[in-house]
């Protein structure tokens, strides 16, 4: 277990969300924040910034920045909820775009589909304004630990 | 004999283009050219892009970012003229850990230009596309909106 899974460990005992993030730098370059929905699972959200465009025309979100945050909460939402402090490693991540993304707020939201005890399988979904109408589905697996 | 773009007048501006989008320039990818009609991008390893703290690691979400990008790239070296592209999917495979401090590579090509989907594949490496870090799938819509990308499209 490293410094940072002890860390995060703390930061989730106390629910700073934001701490969480923070912690990881591309995801604070990205400008992503942290809460729990009414429900109390955590709910991803992105702020529109200028320097994540990819169509300064329409404009639009990059959709790898979209892939980026995406892949984030599927590696954040599967340690918060696991009680292991292994650090899970991506194996692969797939994802469908559905409509471009507006200069508008992103969520995002993650299922656990399965936790083996090797592999995890997570769903992911965006969207902006109207949860009913996605701007990307995708999916993870994660490998949970480093032996065979 | 190497095939060459297939309008250089389209795909390199479009190459340019692409890297310079905001999203692009925080990363900082950069074009280093094409081999053949397979374009090559770098990202030097930073560390506001590190995704693991622990390990240093750069965040997966710059290699989709950077596959993302370096296929587009390739769509534009099959194109005849303009259009805007989009993409539909993509599906990268993580094949073993980047080295933190080591710059990234990826190279893509684009070996099927159908009349509205283009499909492409590529690499991410260190020092050798042989030896890949991440392999990356993906597929685009062609003509996806009609709104050029560069102010001087169809001028």
């Amino acid at each position: 277990m490293s410094d940072f899974m002890e860390q995060f460990a703390v930061l989730r005992e106390q629910k700073r969300f934001q701490d969480v993030v923070n912690a990881i730098p591309y995801a604070r370059l990205m400008g992503v924040e942290l809460g729990e929905d009414e429900t109390g699972e955590l709910l991803f959200s992105l702020p529109f910034h200028e320097r994540n465009v990819g169509n300064t025309v329409l404009p639009a979100l990059h959709g790898g920045l979209i892939g980026g945050f995406l892949e984030n909460a599927a590696m954040i939402h599967l340690i918060w909820n696991r009680e292991s402090l292994e650090a899970p490693k991506i194996v692969d991540f797939s994802l469908d775009y559905l409509r471009s993304g507006r200069p508008k707020t992103l969520y995002a939201r993650c299922e656990i589909t399965k936790q083996g005890k090797r592999v995890a399988h997570v769903l992911i979904e965006a969207w902006q304004e109207d949860r009913s109408k996605p701007v990307a589905v995708a999916r993870a697996h994660f490998l949970l630990t480093t032996t065979r | 004999m190497i095939a060459t773009p297939v309008n250089p007048e389209v795909f390199e501006p479009m190459g340019q283009l692409f890297v310079s989008l905001p999203h692009c320039a925080t990363l900082g990818f950069q074009y280093l050219g094409a081999d053949g009609r397979k374009p090559v991008l770098k990202v030097d390893w930073r560390d506001d892009l590190v995704g693991n703290p622990a390990t240093g690691v750069l965040h997966g979400g710059v290699i989709t970012s950077l596959v993302d990008t370096t296929s587009a790239v390739a769509v534009t070296a099959q194109l005849e003229r303009f259009e805007t592209i989009a993409t539909l999917d993509l599906r990268i495979d993580y094949l073993k850990s980047a080295t933190p401090g080591k710059a990234i590579y990826c190279r893509a090509e684009c070996y099927r230009l159908a009349s509205q989907v283009a499909f492409t594949r590529a690499v991410c490496y260190h020092d050798d596309p042989d030896e890949p870090i991440a392999h990356g799938v993906a597929t685009f819509m062609r003509g996806s909106s009609p709104l050029p990308m560069l102010p001087e499209e169809g001028a």
